[in-house]
């Protein structure tokens, strides 16, 4: 029944090596390489579609697909094995589902580009790995796959690797996913180690999720290794302190920043902990913890949102912002929440970051046309396209709306039951709540000031590449769309009780996670399970504040476009400061950054240059002293070799009497 | 009654001769011969201990022996001519190609 | 009686195998060479072992110094020119020595065991010397001796390569 997982991620990565060492010399036409990376994963997303279904109609929802055998060492066995489940069929269709429509939209913005076909056998690549992380059916296989998006998001974010800026996005993203690698590893470690010593050696994620309960309520071991993998989290998920490579990636092109940095990658580290929800459950330290990280992230991340005139760093932000919201929702034990905005999230983002890249697309054309060297992704040269790209005004629009968590729209689903779950969960407290419902104030602000200022009022692009502003082809306005559809009904799937639904999605994820919120007791706390007047209330609320959001932003941007301008020079500091992201990038250069090329300019002076090229050299110069004096007895006169034998033949014979 | 010690000690004053020879001479004819009179003195020594054990086998190497060196003569004296004719002499001093 | 017919031949051959390392001219050191084989042969005799003094002559004495006598006469060489360096001499005369006494102390030292074999003085005198090496040689070293044939004939086409003069 489920014996054909495997073929889910083995598409792509047949894409990915046929675009790979085909691509350049013997494909070479942009069409068949594009019908092939799309194909892939289209392919994919079929098989996915089928194995989704299969699994809504069975009523055994754990299935675990092994094909080989990968490593066996004393009692621990680990496979080649995917596991399929609610969480992973619903991450496979968001992977497989965004992905190929990425990858369509892909062939007409990279259109031209040279190593067109690299691209696609990265992006190709890419999906692979996300699926083998997500079908992983223990944690070396996933570590494989989170280790491999890690690479081809390096890979992808240096595509125009010529560019310094590129490269340095690049590294910096990957030394910082790095660091939460290694707490993963860490975490890893610990729970193998801590399982283990109570008689269960496995990786296996089932049996992790079923010995859990060996590790002890609330025990230091099981809160340590939690926090150990949500160190990993962050690295992945780009939540403080780890945030800073995520608005840096944007210098990869615009469909890998959508389906990477935005619908996919990102959000592996909130999967990863929807994946060990049981351990999360048991400690209730680390929950406050990954709720406070993932709310601060949000407000932080959304403040400075505020003040990016770059079209892709405001997105960059908001994405920081909206996986903060996801995290909150994770650590206040809303983890079908979470999951749920995981899902609309990849929709309307994907959505935006494509529209995005369709406008900075016809900008590029308009100023490459007018020989201009502006800067296509600055908003300050845009404004007022509404009228020449309506396709991508209307998608970008309707993504805006579910952001911001206007009703009916799929942000406003996910978002609300996040916010009800933070303020009425055993785990939650209004604390959070507050800060969750001012960073959604927040996000419908500077989502709105970044719609108006790109699709509203004056077109501030230069005179002669402003007529040359065209909407893009089809392959590009058909994924928004699609993505646009889908960002408006997405979050029907999990309509709330209260609103009169049944919420699916809830139920659908039941077997995951309700097993750890039943034993461990998270949920709404009993006193407001049934009142529904504050939930009506609560919601009341932020569609009020998302209002108050967009209201602001239509002030300031539309109605009275010179009042930002007199606030950045009343509060010139504080502009500065937002401006330049708080100074988080510099201050974490001064206090890791230097201090590691300090020491490593130490280790490379000293260590390298005079111990062990010394060792090397010294190792050179002592052998061509010693051949020196040896070559004197090389003479070439064959009797003082015979000589040298007859010793030779003394000494031995000598050694042989005497022994 | 002559033993076995007896031979072997002529043998083995043979071969300290031949040795010297062989690292003193320079015409590499004389180092030649004086190599055959080691050989021989080895043969000297093979046949005794025979002898003196009773058994075929030392004669029988004696005997392989001297059909090497039979081969060794024909091919060493060739070589000799050969290089002669190339450079006029065959002091073993003006032999240094082993050298590069 | 015996003894000292012993050490009338040893001490020929030791004389004579001091001329050879120590003649000016090849010639003599040839000539010196041919009357230690003779010596040789002498032993071989005196050690019940006739046939190999006889293929002591024949090879030896016959056809290895003739050749070597034709190759000194072909070449036409004069007497070495000059004398070694002092010091290869020392380190020659050293090395020997050494080789002599380290022979020595194991000809001094080494447990020759007494007989093992099966072929006495009495099997030899009834049987005959050539019978016995030919009954050895061709059953139980066949195969060696093949392989020896086969080695003459190779050195035979080698030294015809070398020394002709073109090719």
């Amino acid at each position: 029944m489920y014996d054909k997982l495997w073929l889910i991620p083995l598409f792509p990565l047949i894409g990915s090596i046929i675009n790979g060492l085909l691509g350049k010399r013997f494909i070479r036409n942009e069409k068949v390489i594009g019908a092939i990376g799309t194909g892939a994963v289209f392919l994919s997303f079929l098989v996915s579609c089928k194995y989704f279904f299969q699994l809504l109609g069975d009523p055994v929802k754990t299935h675990q697909n092994v094909i080989a055998s990968w490593m066996s060492v004393g009692k621990l066995q680990v496979d080649w094995g995917f596991l399929l489940d609610p969480l992973s069929a619903l991450m496979i269709m968001v992977v497989c589902g965004v992905g190929s429509l990425i990858h369509l939209y892909s062939i007409g913005y990279m259109h031209g580009e040279e190593g067109f076909y690299r691209y696609f056998s990265y992006l190709n690549l890419f999906v692979f790995a996300m699926l083998m992380l997500v079908l992983g059916n223990n944690a070396l296989v996933m570590f494989i796959g989170w280790e491999g998006v890690g690479l081809c998001s390096y890979l992808l974010i240096g595509y125009y690797f010529e560019k310094k800026s590129a490269g340095d996005a690049a590294k910096k993203a990957f030394i910082v996913n790095r660091v939460g690698d290694f707490g993963f590893l860490l975490g890893l470690f610990t729970i193998f180690w801590a399982l283990g010593s109570n008689g269960v050696w496995t990786l296996n994620f089932v049996e992790i999720a079923e010995n859990g309960h060996l590790l002890g309520f609330g025990g230091a071991v099981v809160t340590t290794a939690t926090l150990c993998f949500f160190l990993g989290a962050t690295g992945k998920s780009a939540q403080i302190p780890l945030y800073t490579w995520l608005p840096d990636a944007m210098e990869g092109p615009t469909p890998v920043s959508a389906l990477i940095h935005a619908a996919t990658m990102v959000t592996a580290g909130v999967y990863m902990i929807g994946r060990m929800n049981v351990l999360f459950a048991m400690s209730p330290v680390t929950m406050g913890v990954v709720a406070l990280i993932g709310a601060f992230t949000a407000i932080f991340a959304a403040s400075i949102g505020f003040a990016q005139n770059d079209i892709k760093r405001v997105l960059a932000y908001s994405t920081v912002s909206q996986l903060g919201y996801m995290f909150m929702a994770m650590g206040v034990g809303a983890f079908t929440a979470g999951i749920f905005h995981l899902m609309t999230h990849a929709f309307f983002k994907a959505c935006l970051f494509l529209g995005s890249g369709s406008v900075i697309h016809a900008m590029h054309h308009a100023m490459h046309h007018a020989h201009l060297d502006d800067d296509p992704q600055d908003m300050r040269n845009m404004g007022g396209l509404r009228k020449r790209m309506p396709v991508t005004w209307a998608t970008f629009g309707i993504s805006c709306l579910a952001i911001a968590g206007i009703p009916g729209l799929a942000g406003f689903f996910s978002k609300d039951e996040i916010l009800w779950w933070t303020f009425g969960s055993s785990h939650g407290s209004i604390f959070v709540w507050v800060i969750g419902a001012i960073a959604a104030g927040m996000t419908a602000f500077y989502m709105f000031r970044c719609l108006f200022m790109t699709f509203h009022g004056e077109q501030r692009t230069h005179v002669k590449a402003k007529d040359h502003v065209h909407e893009s082809p089809w392959v590009i306005t058909l994924p928004l769309v699609v993505l646009a559809f889908l960002a408006v009904v997405g979050g029907y799937v999990g309509v709330p009780a209260v609103l009169g639904g049944s919420n699916h999605i809830h139920h659908f994820l039941e077997p995951v996670f309700g097993h750890a919120q039943e034993v461990y007791r998270i949920g709404i706390k009993e006193a407001l399970e049934h009142n529904h007047a504050i939930e009506y209330g609560l919601m009341a609320v932020s569609i009020a504040i998302a209002l108050i959001g967009i209201g602001l932003a239509t002030m300031l941007y539309l109605k009275r476009p010179e009042l930002p301008a007199l606030f950045t020079r009343r509060f010139a500091r504080l502009h500065r400061a937002v401006f330049n992201k708080w100074y988080i990038d510099e201050l974490y250069d001064a206090m890791f950054v230097n201090t590691i090329k300090q020491f490593s300019l130490l280790c490379w002076r000293f260590f390298d240059v005079k111990i062990v090229d010394g060792i090397v050299n010294g190792t050179g110069k002592v052998v061509s002293a010693i051949s020196a004096g040896l070559r004197h007895t090389q003479t070439g006169l064959f009797q003082n070799y015979a000589l040298a034998m007859v010793f030779g033949t003394v000494v031995i014979v000598a050694i042989f009497i005497f022994n | 009654m002559i033993g076995v010690y007896h031979y072997m000690t002529v043998a083995a004053i043979l071969f300290a001769m031949g040795t010297y020879g062989v690292l003193t001479r320079r015409n590499a004819i004389v180092i030649f011969m004086c190599v055959e009179l080691m050989l021989n003195s080895v043969n000297l020594t093979f046949i005794s201990l025979s002898r003196h054990l009773q058994s075929m086998d030392g004669q029988i190497f004696v005997f392989f022996v001297m059909s090497v060196a039979a081969a060794e003569a024909a091919v060493g004296l060739a070589l000799m001519i050969t290089f002669f004719r190339n450079r006029e002499t065959i002091d073993v001093d003006q032999i240094n190609m082993l050298k590069l | 009686m015996e003894i000292l017919f012993f050490y009338l031949v040893a001490l020929v051959a030791l004389a004579s195998g001091f001329l050879v390392i120590r003649c000016q001219s090849p010639v003599n050191s040839a000539l010196a060479l041919v009357n230690t084989f003779f010596c040789l042969a002498v032993f071989y005799v005196m050690l019940n072992a006739p046939f190999m003094a006889a293929v002591q002559i024949m090879v030896y004495a016959g056809a290895i110094m003739v050749l070597i006598l034709f190759v000194i006469m072909l070449l036409n060489l004069g007497i070495e020119a000059r004398q070694r360096y002092m010091r290869g001499i020392v380190w020659s005369s050293l090395g020997s020595l050494l080789m002599f006494l380290v022979a020595l102390f194991i000809i001094k030292r080494g447990r020759v065991t007494g007989a093992t074999g099966d072929i006495t003085e009495y099997t030899i005198q009834n049987f005959g010397h050539t019978e016995l090496i030919g009954m050895t040689m061709f059953t139980e070293f066949l195969l060696p001796f093949e392989i020896a044939g086969i080695l003459l004939l190779v050195a035979v086409v080698g030294a015809l390569v070398l020394a002709k003069r073109d090719v």
